[in-house]
């Protein structure tokens, strides 16, 4: 399609393409993916949040409460991981699965899941945060930094 | 002074066309459900096929294609003189692994999802040439092993892109001869990669549209046929996006649209619900000339046919680099004759 053309002519040639292609791909339905998202989001944290209540009610303090409640949400997200059906939530819901903690139990699981045939330590072991990786990385790091900021400025 | 078989820039014509004598396709469970299920000769019932891994499963059902491509030529896979294999995965560890089973002298192929026409037209080639007489063209894909090596794990929840296409799992194999009967491969035009600065892996038949444009438009300047030449021009894996590209590029190139213009990545999910833009992989293209689309040659429904395979020529270690998606396509004419 370029051959022996000048460089100016095939970057014009690839601008011209792009547009093309920009003009032909199908639009996302952002309002349905957002009604989605906002509803399994909500939902997900309507069921962490009568939780943390019950708990609450139970005695609990706030501190403890809220602990038991990420580890069993994280329990929820693995095990629907386990049994195949969240992926098929993320496909509906989009951000509204991923963002919420069970999201986060989702990749870890998953990854897990994908590479065990290659054995528990290059396999599990090596790949279990290639996805979760980065969040574990700039989490930490943030939270390093804000708990400097937090001890210098008191 | 030019090669006695070569015909224009980039083409070959063969004064003997070869017989494609026996093929084979084989597809998974999703493929089975689509428009095409009588017309492949086996549908797996799930995506393992009774191997520990999905890439073991991959291997097999391209070593079973071989083996029933043989015996419908009635021969064993063993009397095979030559395979010309490749797959998707890295270092095309499923042709390797089932050449390591069938036991035939192997030539190991990468084009990405072209495979299907680049073993073919080789095989073509060397059987013309009289260097083989049993020549086999395999390729073939799974959903699974693709998804794992060029996207995310299966099991994450992720939602994906209105352009995407789903990797079909399948496999193909055909055999090649010097005579016989069945359809000859007539002529065809080696592809030249083309990129147009698409960096959007989840967006492939829009990066592989140019270069099918290239070699078609190559093919029909080479041949000096017209568009309307063939009862059907079939593209690889475009899928709907792709391939409503390749016929804008057709208008743009001064090219008469071929009247009867498809893609396998279109018609291989044709009706079946959420397939965003299609199939794709090796086994796409593979599956659909080894299925409905001999099948109707042999059938007298289609006598000519230019099947176009499309390639998309990049790695997730390239993508991640910033890199665009090279695209490749090899046209075959296939014909009655």
């Amino acid at each position: 399609m370029n051959e022996g053309k000048s460089e100016e002519l095939k970057a014009a040639e690839k601008k011209e393409y792009q547009n093309l292609v920009n003009q032909t791909k199908p639009k996302p339905p952002l309002l349905s993916h957002c009604l989605w998202a906002f509803a399994v989001g909500g939902l997900i944290c309507v069921i962490a949040q009568g939780m943390l209540n019950y708990f609450q009610f139970r005695g609990m303090d706030q501190i403890n409460a809220g602990s038991a409640v990420a580890i069993i949400m994280i329990f929820l997200g693995a095990l629907l991981t386990g049994i195949g059906v969240y992926d098929k939530i993320g496909e509906k819901a989009g951000a509204g699965s991923i963002v919420p903690i069970t999201g986060f139990a989702n990749v870890i699981v998953a990854s897990a899941m994908e590479f065990k045939r290659e054995g528990y330590i290059f396999g599990v072991g090596a790949k279990i945060f290639s996805i979760a990786g980065p969040t574990l990385l700039f989490g930490f790091t943030a939270s390093v930094l804000i708990g400097l900021i937090s001890y210098w400025f008191k | 002074m030019t090669a006695p078989k070569k015909l224009g820039q980039q083409s070959v014509k063969f004064s003997n066309p070869p017989v494609i004598s026996a093929w084979a396709s084989i597809v998974g469970p999703k493929e089975g459900q689509g428009p095409w299920a009588k017309d492949f000769d086996k549908i797996l019932a799930d995506y393992l096929y009774g191997q520990s891994s999905w890439e073991k499963a991959e291997n097999s059902i391209l070593q079973e294609a071989v083996h029933t491509a043989a015996a419908k030529a009635g021969f064993d896979a063993g009397d095979a003189e030559l395979l010309l294999a490749g797959d998707l995965l890295n270092q095309i560890i499923s042709a390797n692994y089932a050449a390591r089973q069938l036991n035939i002298p192997f030539l190991g192929l990468y084009g990405a999802c072209s495979t299907m026409a680049e073993s073919l037209l080789l095989a073509a080639m060397l059987t013309e040439a009289g260097f083989f007489e049993r020549v086999v063209a395999a390729t073939c894909s799974h959903h699974y092993t693709a998804e794992r090596q060029y996207r995310n794990p299966v099991e994450q929840g992720i939602q994906s892109s209105l352009s995407s296409q789903w990797t079909a799992t399948a496999a193909g194999a055909i055999l090649v001869q010097p005579g016989g009967n069945g359809p000859r491969i007539t002529c065809a035009t080696v592809g030249k990669v083309v990129d147009m600065g698409v960096t959007d892996p989840a967006n492939m038949g829009a990066a592989m549209a140019p270069a099918a444009g290239s070699t078609i438009k190559a093919h029909f300047e080479d041949t000096q046929r017209t568009t309307d030449y063939y009862d059907l021009v079939v593209t690889g894996d475009l899928g709907s996006i792709g391939a409503n590209l390749a016929s804008q590029i057709f208008i743009q190139q001064g090219l008469m649209p071929p009247p009867n213009y498809s893609d396998c990545g279109v018609l291989l999910y044709d009706g079946l619900p959420d397939i965003k833009s299609g199939a794709s992989g090796c086994g796409c293209s593979a599956a659909m000339l080894c299925g409905p689309l001999l099948k109707k040659m042999s059938r007298g429904e289609i006598n000519r046919l230019l099947f176009v395979a499309t390639g998309a020529l990049m790695s997730p270690t390239s993508t991640f680099q910033g890199e665009s998606i090279p695209g490749i396509a090899h046209a075959i004419a296939i014909e009655n004759v």
